[in-house]
């Protein structure tokens, strides 16, 4: 049973999500961008797989590609969802 | 000129605690690592060393082979400015890699499938995942990779670090062994080939020894070009004279009963350094407690060193911690350094039943004072530290204080 991809609840599990892959949490914002987070590609596709479990929304590598802030995941997922 | 190689940092994480000092102070005070027949570095916490997604990114093994090379690359002061990190390699050997990522990771496809398999999987579980973690870590730029060679990988690793030095690839060379397989595949596979010790005592060259304890546990050494360690004023803390390995091509686990392929390893070693055994101070066994391997040591070790076999003391580390695996050999060359710079011959522990024909001078039980060899001048000491793995594969060290 997955939890409805609503914004509220999208930014809880991947703000988590990114402290579960290592991220400082003080750090984590939408606006952060992974970089300065110290996420990679290796971090990315963990946080693809906490969000697929969550929500059954399924990040491909190619929908990542481009995105720098941890704002414009959550809102690529609500949007997919939707 | 052939380069000569020294040792200016040592570093090891244990069954007897975090240090390669502690590691020679507790074996010396007769301190045995094993509890509940595992030889578990219980006192090592990754978090203390390491930041929580460092440790998240690091297997167990790669996590004690990181801290095993903090030490040694700090004692040896190989991180300063001026260093030029293009001429430093990295060979870090283990027996399986990362075995308990492995385990946990097949775990997860059972039961939650393939899309669910972590993305780090492959980079936790490599064999060569120590090596390259410590070369990212100390920004290591010369040749870096991992040897496998099961429980004689930590000699390989040594060994193949002088041999880059001497060639001329690398002016030092952070090298060692790092092994943590303490997991229910590597406890149920060893017990059922019955290589593991049913009553989970370690006591080599003892009549009663059934099987090896296993243990886990990184060692690290930093091997340097004589003259750049010189120059650089790096305190040297000794000089690894010689090398050689050999191949028993006889069974798959088993040893050569004869000892043949591994006397002839000790003797080439000897030969590598220029050496008779004569000179030879003392000997680090491999000793594991198995009731073939300390038979045909014992031979090996009769049939490379004659008459001298009988007067040189012959210990083993793996009577207080355990058998350390692909990390033994690097742990180990660290334990004969520091006995010979100690002047001690540190005890094999448990040992109370002698063994028909296995005759040698075990040291049991208590430390002594290491005598210097009637054919060594006395200058320094020299002691011979051996490693035997699955597969025959005989690597051995000759080291001087």
């Amino acid at each position: 049973m997955t939890t409805k991809a609503e914004t509220g609840n999208v930014e809880r599990v991947i703000f988590d999500g990114l402290a579960e892959v290592g991220a400082e949490p003080d750090d984590i914002s939408r606006e952060a961008e992974f970089e300065a987070l110290d996420v990679d590609s290796l971090d990315l596709v963990e946080l693809a797989q906490i969000v697929e479990e969550e929500f059954g929304v399924r990040l491909e590598g190619d929908d990542l590609k481009g995105l720098t802030t941890v704002g414009q995941v959550i809102d690529l997922v609500v949007k997919k969802a939707g | 000129m052939t380069r000569r190689v020294v040792i200016t940092g040592t570093g090891a994480v244990t069954p007897l605690g975090v240090g390669a000092e502690t590691l020679l102070d507790g074996w010396i005070a007769g301190r045995c690592g094993i509890a509940d027949g595992e030889g578990s570095c219980d006192e090592f916490e990754p978090t203390d060393h390491l930041s929580r997604k460092e440790a998240r990114r690091a297997d167990r093994f790669t996590q004690l082979g990181i801290v095993a090379g903090d030490e040694a690359i700090a004692a040896a002061g190989l991180d300063s400015e001026g260093i030029d990190h293009d001429r430093i390699g990295c060979v870090i050997g283990t027996g399986i890699g990362g075995l308990t990522s492995l385990e946990e990771q097949v775990g997860v496809l059972r039961e939650r499938g393939p899309d669910a398999v972590s993305p780090l999987s492959v980079p936790l579980m490599m064999g060569n995942a120590a090596a390259a973690a410590v070369a990212m870590r100390h920004g290591i730029h010369g040749q870096t990779y991992g040897i496998v060679s099961a429980c004689a990988a930590g000699a390989h690793a040594i060994g193949a670090a002088a041999r880059m030095i001497q060639a001329g690839d690398a002016d030092a060379v952070v090298c060692g062994g790092a092994e943590a397989t303490l997991t229910p595949i590597a406890i149920a596979a060893f017990g059922s080939m019955a290589a593991t010790s049913p009553t989970g005592i370690s006591r080599p060259f003892d009549a009663r020894r059934d099987g090896f304890v296993m243990g886990e546990g990184a060692g690290v050494l930093v091997l340097e070009e004589a003259e750049a360690a010189e120059e650089r004023g790096a305190e040297v803390l000794g000089e690894l004279i010689g090398y050689a390995a050999t191949s028993d091509a006889h069974h798959l686990t088993a040893p050569d009963p004869s000892g043949r392929a591994a006397a002839r390893a000790v003797t080439l070693a000897l030969a590598d350094a220029g050496i008779q055994p004569s000179e030879i101070d003392y000997v680090n066994a491999h000793g594991t407690s198995t009731p073939l391997n300390d038979r045909s040591e014992t031979e090996a070790l009769k049939l490379a060193l004659g008459e001298d076999a009988h007067r040189v003391p012959v210990s083993s580390t793996k009577s207080a911690i355990g058998h350390l695996l692909g990390a033994a050999g690097a742990v180990e060359a660290i334990a004969t350094l520091g006995a010979l710079r100690r002047e001690i011959a540190p005890p094999t522990l448990g040992y109370g039943e002698p063994d028909e024909g296995l005759d040698l001078d075990y040291v049991p039980n208590d430390a002594r004072p290491l005598a210097t060899a009637s054919g060594n001048g006395g200058a320094r000491h020299i002691g011979v530290s051996n490693s035997f793995g699955f597969g025959g594969h005989n690597a051995v060290l000759c080291i001087a204080s």
